[in-house]
């Protein structure tokens, strides 16, 4: 499996999105922000970072970055494809997910570690997980506080899009329904606040964030 | 050429952080009775024409699903 890790001015988790997928046992290529050729690509990774400075609002110069046209496409087709941090708001700038997300309610950035629940959505990216286990991942943003108008969110929640809600007290910024991440309605595009990619190294604690980088290639296989 | 300035703030009855904020800081700063403190952002520029400052605002300017804007031709 080769994973397609885009890289914008101002993203800085890239790395540590490559790392990820190496460590569960999949090649990386970094694609930078005019590359529209995704041949030979399995999976898109948008990290996290301050794309373009996060001008204006948090995702919302990156969506019309060329790579991004092209990732609506891969996307389109069913390729897997995950947003991280500021990759989520990129993609919900960018209007394959659905939702936006806001300042934290405490207005400060924070830095942690915490614990997600496991929802009910289907996913390549959930393959390994099953609904109600807990996994442990960094919490690490300022602007993840999940928003939805009503109607919005009652659909995302009837059609079981929550991939993850923070565990029961350890909302971190006000998220609607704890919700920390979400599917599209097919399942292959999915976009989350916390940092899977920086959980996959024993000598930080948890490696639980490599279950979602392993589960498309369980998929695939 | 026109000049446009476009308005951009957040939607009635979503939670302003910054505008709570700000609002949390005037007592200490002397300031008494005010509330409702809310922040949202202006936007200048000029244009060949206005015919496409709504779409503008709809793809980049504002995110409609949490934030209102109103353009103001000058």
């Amino acid at each position: 499996m080769i994973w397609g890790v885009l890289q914008f001015p101002g993203s800085c988790d890239e790395r540590d999105a490559q790392n990820a997928c190496e460590r569960a046992g999949a090649e990386t290529r970094l694609i930078w922000q005019d590359e529209t050729d995704l041949s030979g690509i399995d999976g898109i990774i948008v990290p996290g970072g301050f794309s373009y400075g996060d001008y204006l609002r948090v995702g919302a110069i990156a969506q019309f970055a060329p790579a991004m046209g092209a990732v609506a496409e891969f996307a389109a087709k069913g390729g897997p494809v995950l947003g991280i941090c500021n990759g989520f708001q990129v993609l919900c700038e960018s209007g394959l997910l659905p939702g936006a997300l806001l300042t934290n309610e405490g207005t400060r950035f924070i830095s942690r570690q915490g614990d997600l629940v496991v929802a009910e959505a289907e996913s390549p990216f959930l393959s390994e997980m099953s609904p109600g286990e807990v996994i442990s991942i960094p919490f690490k943003h300022q602007t993840g506080r999940y928003f939805a108008p009503p109607e919005m969110l009652e659909r995302i929640e009837a059609n079981n899009q929550v991939a993850f809600r923070y565990a029961e007290g350890q909302n971190p910024n006000g998220s609607l329904n704890d919700i920390a991440g979400v599917v599209n309605e097919a399942g292959n595009v999915m976009g989350l606040m916390p940092h899977p990619e920086h959980a996959v190294d024993p000598l930080t604690d948890s490696t639980d964030g490599l279950k979602l980088f392993r589960g498309p290639a369980r998929v695939e296989a | 050429m026109i000049s446009a300035r476009v308005l951009i703030r957040p939607k009635e009855g979503i939670l302003d952080a910054q505008g709570k904020a700000v609002e949390s800081a005037l007592p200490a700063l002397g300031f008494g009775g005010i509330e409702h403190v809310r922040v949202g952002r202006i936007v200048e520029l000029n244009a060949e024409s206005a015919d496409r400052l709504d779409e503008l605002c709809e793809k980049l300017l504002a995110n409609p699903l949490i934030e209102d804007y109103e353009i103001e031709v000058l």
